[in-house]
């Protein structure tokens, strides 16, 4: 059980049941869809930018406890960070979940995006963890077609 | 909650006759743990394991008589080609065909269903015609029939499924019609664990001179099937589901059916005789054989069919729909558990959602027990679609199941919720 809650943390778990900024967004002038067939998870995130900055970001769709969880820590997360820093954020969380030294550099730390450290040692999870951030980064490169997993 | 596994254990029905204690020491791979945990398998709907004679069958081939078939003189080329050719003795005995050359060896269900496409539908299926699938199908026996319908401009029709997940036959019937030229449906649900009732469906095709393709990836493993009593005019399934090895398959086909189609793959083994002028393909089944088959792949099969054959497939059937039986009354009794597909007639299989827990979370919760089942759409989209549903978690059941192994499974649904509590 000592293994299960490293993944399933009380945030985890709070997050997977109640979104935060779980909904789709009007302003929003960027938009892409991720999907991951492994397990079907399908979210779409939506982003407002105001020149370089992130003023909003939110999404909808419908997954497992990881990727909806890490999909409602993201929007809370890169509110109001430029793009590089959401870069740097998607960047820096990759590494934690996949069990790889932290970047160094002047990187913006994680906070409370630490609660998955608990991915690495779930190797098959990571996908659901990055899907949110891979979709992100689609957005707000403008792609069309929807990111996949896979 | 978990209650004590001798209320949960069902009494095994009369007749029950299957020693599953030595079964499963016959079958080396499951003699390990997972996470410090005993392995229980519950995930053979996807593959399943395999007993010592099929891994010794395959050994014994590469060890003394490895050769490539039907071309060689030496001694080493005709004890290859003698136990290919066996084994498709084997596979006709199996089904019931009529004859050896109805059998063709193929990689798998998905490659059976392909040649049918890519022969017989190419040759019979033209613009506007009609090809008839159903909601359950694998997306195996879907692809193929839209890939070949959209080359033709052809129209692929879907019979729809009830909420219990079985077939509505009376609109089933209502799709038949002057344009149908096939019929494809699966015997066995993998999804749902629904039973079709091909005997029926394939009366009510021939009656309007329909031939039927029968996928029967997850039937043969559970039940006795006889191609000529069910009358389809294709039968596929693949070896690795019912104790064989990964890579090899086979299509029935009736013999009348399979001479008039045309080569699926160009090369050796299919031809009589090539010029650059003019090239004549084989009889039948070599015709559909482009290539060095998978020999030992095939030896394996037919070891698979002589184990099988040996416990008795109907006492097979028997144990897995006790399993089934006591799976299904324990696990949905657990409150907050939905069951997927609730036919009456079911082969051993499980899907289930536990509150609005996504199955994936499950599945990997359930790993950490030991305990291997499969979560997702099962390459079967539009059966999760027709129930509303991005996934399901399934536990499917095998000769080697044990009642306790259901209790596990029991306990951890448990866990499962203890962790989303």
């Amino acid at each position: 059980m000592a293994d299960l809650r490293e993944l399933y943390q009380e945030v985890i778990l709070e997050h997977s049941k109640a979104p935060r900024n779980f909904r789709a967004l009007p302003a929003a002038n960027h938009k892409a869809e991720g999907y991951n067939p492994l397990c079907g998870d399908r979210f779409t995130v939506y982003v407002a930018t105001e020149g370089d900055a992130i003023r909003d970001v939110s999404f909808e769709g419908a997954g497992c406890a990881i990727s909806k969880a890490s999909a409602s820590m993201m929007t809370q997360v890169v509110k109001g960070k430029t793009r590089a820093e959401a870069e740097q954020l998607f960047e820096r969380f990759h590494n934690l979940v996949t069990g790889q030294p932290a970047p160094g550099g002047d990187a913006p730390a994680l906070g409370k995006l630490e609660v998955f450290s608990g991915v690495s040692e779930f190797p098959l999870r990571v996908k659901c963890a990055t899907l949110a951030w891979h979709t992100l980064r689609a957005a707000l490169e403008g792609k069309q077609e929807a990111v996949s997993t896979e | 909650m978990t209650a004590p596994a001798n209320q949960l254990r069902a009494t095994p029905p009369a007749g029950h006759a299957l020693n599953v204690e030595k079964i499963r020491a016959e079958f080396p791979i499951l003699h390990q743990q997972v996470h410090g945990k005993p392995l229980v398998y519950l995930d053979n709907a996807a593959t399943s394991q395999k007993p010592r004679d099929v891994i010794d069958a395959i050994s014994r081939y590469y060890e003394r008589d490895n050769a490539n078939i039907h071309r060689g003189v030496h001694a080493l080329s005709e004890r290859a080609t003698e136990a290919y050719e066996a084994a498709r003795c084997a596979a006709q005995n199996f089904l019931g065909a009529a004859l050896p050359s109805e059998i063709i060896f193929v990689r798998g269900t998905t490659e059976a269903i392909n040649l049918v496409a890519q022969t017989f539908g190419r040759t019979r299926v033209g613009a506007g015609d009609e090809v008839i699938v159903t909601t359950m199908e694998h997306h195996s026996n879907i692809v193929p029939w839209q890939m070949l319908c959209g080359e033709k401009g052809a129209k692929l029709r879907v019979a729809p499924i009830s909420d219990r997940g079985e077939l509505d036959l009376e609109e089933f019937q209502k799709l038949l019609g002057p344009k149908t030229r096939l019929v494809a449906l699966t015997h066995v649900s993998n999804a749902l664990g629904t039973i079709n009732p091909i005997r029926e469906i394939v009366r009510m095709a021939h009656d309007r001179n329909v031939p039927v393709l029968v996928d029967g990836a997850q039937a043969v493993p559970h039940l006795k099937v006889d191609v000529r009593d069910l009358g389809c005019d294709f039968y596929a399934f693949s070896g690795h589901k019912v104790y064989g090895p990964t890579g090899i398959g086979v299509l029935y086909g009736k013999s009348d059916l399979l001479a008039a189609m045309p080569p699926y793959q160009g090369g050796g083994d299919m031809i009589s005789s090539v010029t650059f002028e003019k090239t004549t393909y084989n009889k039948v089944p070599f015709k559909f054989e482009a290539g060095t088959p998978d020999v030992a792949g095939a030896i394996g099969l037919g070891a698979a069919f002589a184990y099988v054959n040996g416990l008795g497939i109907e006492k097979i059937g028997a144990h897995e729909h006790a399993l089934l039986a006591h799976a299904t009354e324990a696990v949905s009794a657990i409150p907050g558990v939905r069951l997927i597909g609730t036919a009456p007639q079911k082969a051993g299989v499980l899907s289930f959602l536990i509150d609005d827990i996504h199955p994936h979370d499950i599945g990997t919760i359930l790993d950490q027990e030991g305990i291997a089942i499969r979560t997702g759409h099962h390459c079967s989209e539009p059966v999760m679609h027709r129930f509303g549903i991005p996934a399901t978690a399934r536990a499917s059941f095998a000769l080697y199941n044990t009642f306790q192994e259901v209790d596990a499974l029991v306990r951890g649904i448990a866990k499962v919720r203890e962790v989303f509590a």
